[in-house]
């Protein structure tokens, strides 16, 4: 049986198809300003017999196409769980909010925590600093890297954080030294949410958009002393546990 | 409702055009989120009377009352003893503060940073628009969070009939002894407002309309618990709601008849939602009218809402008053009795509440607990965590949620909520 997965995050829209329980394809697309057209758009020309929803987005499609839906919560579980078995603690940072899922050994979800409304320490966070910045968002997290020392930022809300950006830019800090600090705080936070599980009895996986930014996860394993497992595209992983639910259900 | 009380809005000084726009909000969200709910009992028509009729017949009710020189008093709390109001021939309305109102006029004279709770009862004050508070002939504030009890400071600057109550913070024996000196107090000042002298004959029958109330509710509870569930949480929520304003004996009569239909659907096994559905504890913060957004997501989210641990819920109802004292003494010291009883959160210590969901969560044969804390509300949410402890050591899956009346967070809400839901399927 063929199923897909889509999500329907807040930055981007993933959709993955699988057979037989087997990743055979993936596409990914900005969400933009008409999500339910781009999503109709990813989905062209793919065939499957069942079709599962999940993300920021579901319940506007499902209002649209009629199409069951999922939590990410519960999506990025049965995705990580099939990549990765022996994961039982997911970090999961996107666009708009960052999450911690627990699992146990059978890929089933046992407590999850979620940031509130703000957009701190999320996707959102690093791009509106990384622009202030004068970083690209994609070379952000290898330029604050290459820092010679780090700063402290103390704000974490975007809105502050930006114009204590600002001010140290006007002291005339180097905007590595800026960039690895922004970074160190975001870090502070998921480490924070990470905190309220059991960290020494687990293996960690990270997932999302942030999970793409090298300084983040270099800071993660430093803080945490453990490695934290990255999937190779660690994006679609709600798609792919969207589309795998889909086949169980 | 029908325009026919512009007459009686204008006398109470309502400002006519916000209170339209209040009714209309009302109406249209009452349309949303409860007629439009499936296999609803017969007896909730009644509720839905009563909620189309909410600021018409009932408030023409009370004013009938106040003319016949009977006494309306309006509350925000459980604490106020509501067998003393009627021992003095009283009305008693809990009043509203379940939505954002005058939100920018309130923060002229609270602080952004105090619970919704509060700033809704101003925000119906200040912008004119709650046809109870403005019937009521005196409004009793009782000093429970700091919140509360310093911000009655300023709502007695706005009202000139608040009487304010003091309650005990420990369950000690000076504790008992203030409430029972309180409500010695309050007694007195019934007794002046209403010209009546309470005697025993008048307080076992306030006690007695108040445990027949309370029973009522205690028996669609018991019902609560059957699996499937034979009434939606959002029924039961407004049933809660309702006892706080509506007409004691009348209230109780209905309640019992939806009961007897409830019974009768229990014994057919149907439910208003199938035996599988998860089953959800609702518990912390009290839901005052119109404060649906938690169990409306709950329930949209394909749970059904099988108890409240709150004070518009069982905490608010359980245990009755022993009715058989002789004089008013022993009857003021099973008052006291009883009320000391309720854990709210404003107590410390107040370890007997996790012990209290626990028991509910058995009673109701609940999956699960959605901890409901209204943000800036210390009590309950600094009690949300060892709460969660609590119950995670119990194997009770729970989920902590921290929000205000305000919309903006439904879509993460719900994101939450679901997920809990799907945990518990
Ligand atoms: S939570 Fe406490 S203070 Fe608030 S209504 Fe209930 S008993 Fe009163
Ligand atoms: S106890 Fe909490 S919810 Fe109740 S009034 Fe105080 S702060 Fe608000």
């Amino acid at each position: 049986m063929r199923c897909a997965g889509i999500d329907l995050g807040s930055r981007t829209i993933e959709v993955v198809i699988v057979e037989d329980g087997r990743l055979v394809a993936s596409r990914q697309a900005e969400t933009g300003f008409a999500p339910d057209r781009q999503a109709a758009s990813l989905l062209a020309g793919e065939s499957y017999d069942r079709l599962l929803a999940t993300g920021y987005g579901r319940h506007l499609f499902e209002q649209i196409n009629g199409t069951p839906t999922v939590t990410e919560i519960k999506a990025v579980a049965a995705g990580f769980h099939a990549l990765a078995p022996e994961v039982d603690l997911i970090l999961d940072i996107g666009g708009q909010d960052s999450k911690v899922v627990a699992l146990n050994q059978t890929g089933k979800v046992i407590k999850f925590e979620m940031n509130d409304r703000c957009a701190a320490g999320t996707g959102k966070f690093l791009e509106l600093v990384a622009m202030t910045l004068g970083f690209p968002l994609d070379a952000f997290g290898q330029e604050a890297l290459k820092a010679e020392k780090t700063l402290q930022i103390n704000s974490m809300c975007a809105v502050f954080a930006d114009s204590e950006v600002t001010s140290l830019i006007g002291r005339g800090e180097d905007r590595r030294a800026i960039a690895l600090g922004l970074h160190r705080s975001i870090v502070n936070r998921a480490v924070g949410m990470l905190k309220r599980f059991n960290l020494d009895r687990s293996t960690i996986g990270f997932v999302g958009g942030v999970a793409w930014n090298p300084c983040v996860h270099r800071l993660l394993e430093e803080h945490l002393q453990k490695i934290v497992h990255i999937p190779p595209n660690p994006q679609i992983v709600a798609a792919y546990g969207a589309a795998l639910l889909a086949a169980g259900g | 409702m029908s325009s026919d009380y512009t007459a009686m809005w204008q006398e109470l000084g309502l400002d006519l055009e916000a209170h339209d726009a209040l009714l209309e909000a009302l109406s249209s969200s009452y349309q949303d989120i409860f007629l439009s709910q499936k296999n609803r009992p017969q007896g909730m028509q009644y509720l839905d009377f009563v909620m189309s009729e909410v600021h018409g017949l009932r408030i023409k009710e009370l004013l009938d009352a106040r003319r016949a020189g009977r006494p309306v008093v309006g509350s925000f709390c459980v604490f106020v003893p509501e067998e003393i109001i009627l021992a003095a021939d009283g009305i008693h309305v809990g009043l509203c503060a379940g939505a954002e109102f005058g939100t920018e006029e309130v923060e002229k004279i609270l602080p952004r940073n105090t619970c919704a709770l509060i700033k809704s009862a101003f925000g119906f004050k200040l912008s004119r628009v709650c046809p109870f508070i403005e019937a009521a002939d005196m409004v009793v504030g009782e000093n429970t969070c700091d919140g509360k009890k310093k911000s009655y400071e300023q709502l007695g600057e706005l009202l000139p009939n608040l009487y304010v109550m003091d309650l005990p913070q420990q369950k000690t024996a000076a504790g008992k002894r203030l409430l029972r000196e309180e409500y010695v107090r309050f007694l007195h000042a019934m007794e002046e407002l209403s010209g009546i002298t309470i005697d025993a004959k008048r307080l076992r029958r306030g006690v007695e309309l108040v445990n027949a109330k309370r029973a009522a509710l205690a028996r669609l509870n018991r019902l609560r618990s059957s699996r499937p569930s034979p009434i939606s949480g959002l029924d039961a929520l407004l049933i809660n709601q309702v006892s706080f304003y509506d007409d004691p004996v009348r209230f109780t009569g209905q309640i019992n008849s939806l009961c007897d239909e409830l019974e009768a659907r229990i014994a057919r096994q149907e439910g208003v939602v199938a035996g599988t559905t998860p089953r959800v504890l609702l518990s912390g913060c009290p839901m005052a009218v119109p404060n649906w957004k938690i169990p409306m997501l709950i329930e949209r989210s394909g749970a059904v809402v099988v108890g409240e641990e709150s004070c518009v819920g069982e905490r608010g109802s359980r245990n009755l008053t022993d009715a058989s004292g002789a004089t008013v003494d022993a009857l003021l010291d099973a008052i006291v009795e009883r009320y000391f009883a309720i854990d709210c959160a404003v107590f410390t210590p107040n370890r007997e509440r996790e012990q209290h969901v626990v028991e509910m969560v058995q009673a109701y044969q609940a999956d699960g607990v959605i901890h409901y804390g209204l943000q800036f509300c210390q009590p309950y949410l600094i009690e949300s965590m060892p709460m969660e402890q609590r119950l995670t050591d119990q194997g009770i899956t729970t989920l902590r949620i921290e929000t205000d009346y305000s919309m903006e967070d439904l879509g993460q809400l719900q994101t939450r909520i679901e997920a809990f839901v799907e945990m518990l399927g």
